[in-house]
């Protein structure tokens, strides 16, 4: 006799039988039945937020830090609707994401019903695929099936939208022994397996290169193949760059590697792509942010890209050797065709990258005034907490330093917001990296312009236990948009002025908010630093706080600028290495080795 | 631009019109005319779409198109391989002065008329978009009162099916 539970109950048990450790969220009125029996469940930890967003940023953070599918929660209308901006983000960053939200009943749908609003139709775009459930006998085989789409092939979003009616109808359980139940999704057939015919062309390829780079996507991260790509690379030699979403799939610290390309990468990693004969794109979709005008990117290089979405294939630049497949498989099998090809002889290209890195290393200026430069502050923060740390950042100039200075020795301990740019994603998303990897130490980077989107998460974090640090690098505007109106529009400060900063241009106004202030009212340690002799200090005293979460307020000069930097819809022939100076190569190349 | 026309196997379910279309508008595609039906198989659905683009961009439609979870397959209908069909139900003045001569151009086209009224005929025809728009040509000088056309369905000619493959893949997971 199978026993009768309702459709909450099945959604719980589905969430345990699954996997699901833990769900950020809040409840409300659609989904109130799911939170009965959620109370009761010893598996599933929910994690009550305080704004829906930071549940759907959390949950990415947990997705990135673990590489688990991560979960979030929400009622209907405004509840769901505030999910949105983390779903658009999980998309854009192919992060595995269920939100789960609940749905006004089935008679009540269409009629503009409190709390209603399509929440299945708004996501369209935005997820990997949608589900509106329609009877309670269905919940176990959609929860199955919204999980496998997330968290398989190009990993992204699946939201699911319950009425409430539906969570309170009579259904049958679904024994744990017989999970999962049979998927019916005929359409979905990702190809993981690369054409060996491909494979093999892209080795000969490689082989007889010259000028090779590896330009390593977030795919590398997602198919976790860092191991594999670090195999690849010392058999051939080959210098290898990694995007803002790959950053920690190769080890910084290794002498193959160029950095960071795109609008704020490496001059090395910026230009070995630009000369380079062949690209062997791992995970990487040429995004307009590495690329610069397309027209003139790598122009002289042969394309092999290397993806698990047949779409971004050819979408921006015309691949030479496509190769549709999990990124682990197409290494793996690169490896093995590449053991019996020549290895390609690249010192000649070697010496002139080296040429670029010693000429043009990554460097800041000390200000004069003896306030802090926000890029010590974070190298400094990146060493004291070590390879290990967890670090996710906002969205601005915060971001880009922390990507550029951080020495990321290990996949999975960068989260940022690369492709929608979402600011505020840092304190939430620390918070969810926190949760999955409770032993890890997780910094969050952020700015103070994000910082005030998103700041309410710690209150969830002192309550809930989870101690993250939070850096608000305070150089009292919108830093990257201000950096913009500095190079473009004639200093014009329209609107980015912030009046975080002691030295606020406004009269009367300094630290507004007051960020120490502010993060012990919400729970949490408030430490300020404002002197370059007291960073370590500081950040060690962070450090040795285990207990609580942390915000240190760095006030930093309120001047200082990303470089180097591609100027958006400019060449990447064209970096600045600073303002107004660019790079010679003729006298960095060959020359340069000379002296 | 060149026309384009794909067939579309999907799933049938609530929905899946809106995911295709929507996916078209977002990604900056003009669907010329799209058509939807049932087929042989209760659970799918198939769309014939015309898209005016470029090869290139055809290829990214098709890729996009593969992405959305409910399609289960996508052909190309080449248009020297397949037969291409539009419906047309249009409305002339036809008053008893002109009624022969609008008969006329009626038969010679191989359209019937569906309904008459004293002074106007409806009329049912079929044909390739270039059929269609001659005859509107002819019956315009009568006086078109109101016209309203399908989107275009296509068949592959000879015996193959695109479907079979697909509909074994349905009832498995069925």
């Amino acid at each position: 006799m199978t026993r009768e539970i309702t459709g909450a109950q099945s959604l719980v048990h589905s969430l345990e039988a699954v996997g699901a450790d833990v769900v950020f969220g809040i409840p409300g009125g659609a989904i109130l039945p799911a939170y009965d029996p959620l109370f009761d469940s010893t598996r599933v930890r929910h994690i009550l937020v305080r704004h829906e967003q930071g549940a759907g940023h959390a949950a990415e953070g947990y997705a990135q830090a673990t590489g688990r599918v991560g979960v979030c929660m929400a009622t209907s209308g405004p509840g769901a609707t505030n999910l949105v901006t983390p779903i658009a983000d999980a998309y854009m960053d192919s992060v595995p994401m269920v939100a789960i939200t609940g749905q006004v009943p089935s008679a009540a749908i269409g009629t503009d019903a409190f709390q209603e609003a399509d929440i299945c139709g708004i996501t369209l775009p935005i997820t990997k695929h949608n589900f509106l459930v329609h009877s309670a006998d269905d919940i176990p085989r959609t929860i199955a099936e919204a999980f496998h789409l997330a968290g398989t092939g190009r990993p992204g979003p699946v939201l699911v939208d319950l009425p409430k009616d539906v969570l309170q109808a009579v259904t049958a359980v679904l024994p744990h022994e017989v999970w999962p139940p049979s998927l019916d999704l005929p359409g979905y057939r990702p190809v993981t397996r690369p054409h060996g015919k491909q494979v093999r062309e892209a080795a000969r390829m490689i082989s007889q290169s010259r000028r090779p780079v590896l330009y390593v996507g977030g795919g590398v991260l997602k198919a976790r193949a860092a191991a594999e790509l670090r195999t690849l690379a010392e058999m051939t030699g080959i210098p290898v760059v990694t995007t803002l979403m790959a950053r920690g799939a190769f080890p910084d610290s290794h002498p193959q590697h160029l950095g960071m390309p795109g609008m704020h990468g490496s001059v090395a990693a910026v230009t070995a792509l630009q000369k380079a004969d062949l690209l062997i794109t791992l995970g990487a979709r040429f995004d307009d942010r590495v690329t610069g005008r397309l027209s003139s990117f790598a122009r002289g290089a042969a394309i092999i890209h290397a993806d698990i979405d047949p779409a971004e294939i050819g979408k921006n630049r015309a691949a030479d050797v496509p190769i549709v497949g999990d990124c682990r498989e197409v290494i793996n099998e690169l490896i093995a065709v590449l053991a019996t090809e020549e290895k390609p002889d690249l010192a000649a290209w070697w010496h002139t990258l080296d040429g670029w890195r010693r000429t043009y290393p990554l460097g800041y200026d000390q200000p004069a005034d003896g306030s802090l430069a926000p890029q010590q502050v974070i190298e400094r923060i990146g060493k004291i907490a070590g390879p290990e740390a967890i670090f996710a950042a906002g969205v601005g100039q915060h971001q880009m330093w922390a990507a550029q200075f951080i020495s990321y020795e290990n996949p999975y301990t960068w989260l940022n917001s690369g492709g929608a740019g979402t600011m505020g994603y840092a304190v939430p998303a620390a918070m969810g990296a926190k949760v999955g990897r409770p032993d890890t130490t997780v910094w969050a980077i952020d700015g103070d312009g994000c910082f005030q989107m998103t700041n309410q998460e710690l209150a969830t974090c002192a309550l809930e236990g989870i101690p993250i640090k939070v850096a608000v690098i305070n150089n009292g505007s919108l830093g990257m948009v201000r950096q913009w109106q500095t190079l473009f529009y004639d200093k014009r400060y329209s609107n980015t002025e912030l009046g975080t900063h002691p030295a606020s241009p406004r009269t009367g106004v300094k630290r507004v908010p007051d960020f120490v202030r502010l993060a012990e009212a919400l729970g949490c340690v408030g430490l300020r630093c404002e002197a370059a002799g007291e960073i370590d200090e500081t950040i060690e005293k962070a450090m040795a706080i285990d207990d609580a979460p942390v915000v240190i307020d760095f006030v930093v000069h309120p001047d200082a600028m990303v470089w180097p930097m591609v100027a958006a819809g400019a060449s990447n022939d064209d970096i600045r290495v600073a303002r107004d100076i660019a790079p010679d190569f003729d006298y960095s190349g060959d020359a340069e080795v000379n002296l | 631009m060149t026309h384009h026309t794909l067939s579309v196997l999907v799933e049938n379910k609530p929905g899946v019109l809106a995911r295709v279309s929507g996916l078209f508008s977002r990604r900056g595609f003009n669907i010329e005319s799209l058509a939807v039906g049932p087929t042989e198989h209760p659970d799918v659905s198939r769309m014939t779409i015309v898209v005016a683009v470029e090869d290139l961009p055809l290829e990214q439609v098709t890729k996009q198109l593969n992405k959305l979870v409910n399609v289960l397959k996508i052909v190309e209908m080449d248009t020297s391989v397949s037969v291409q069909r539009e419906l047309m139900l249009v409305k002339v003045r036809a008053d008893l002065a002109v009624r022969s001569q609008v008969l006329e151009t009626v038969a010679l086209f191989r359209a019937k008329v569906v309904d008459v009224a004293q002074d106007a005929v409806t009329i049912e025809a079929t044909g390739t978009r270039d059929k269609l728009d001659a005859l509107i040509r002819m019956l315009e000088p009568f006086g078109i009162r109101e016209l309203v056309q399908s989107g275009m369905v296509a068949l592959g000619r000879g015996s193959r099916s695109i479907t079979d493959r697909s509909l074994r893949a349905v009832e498995r997971s069925a």
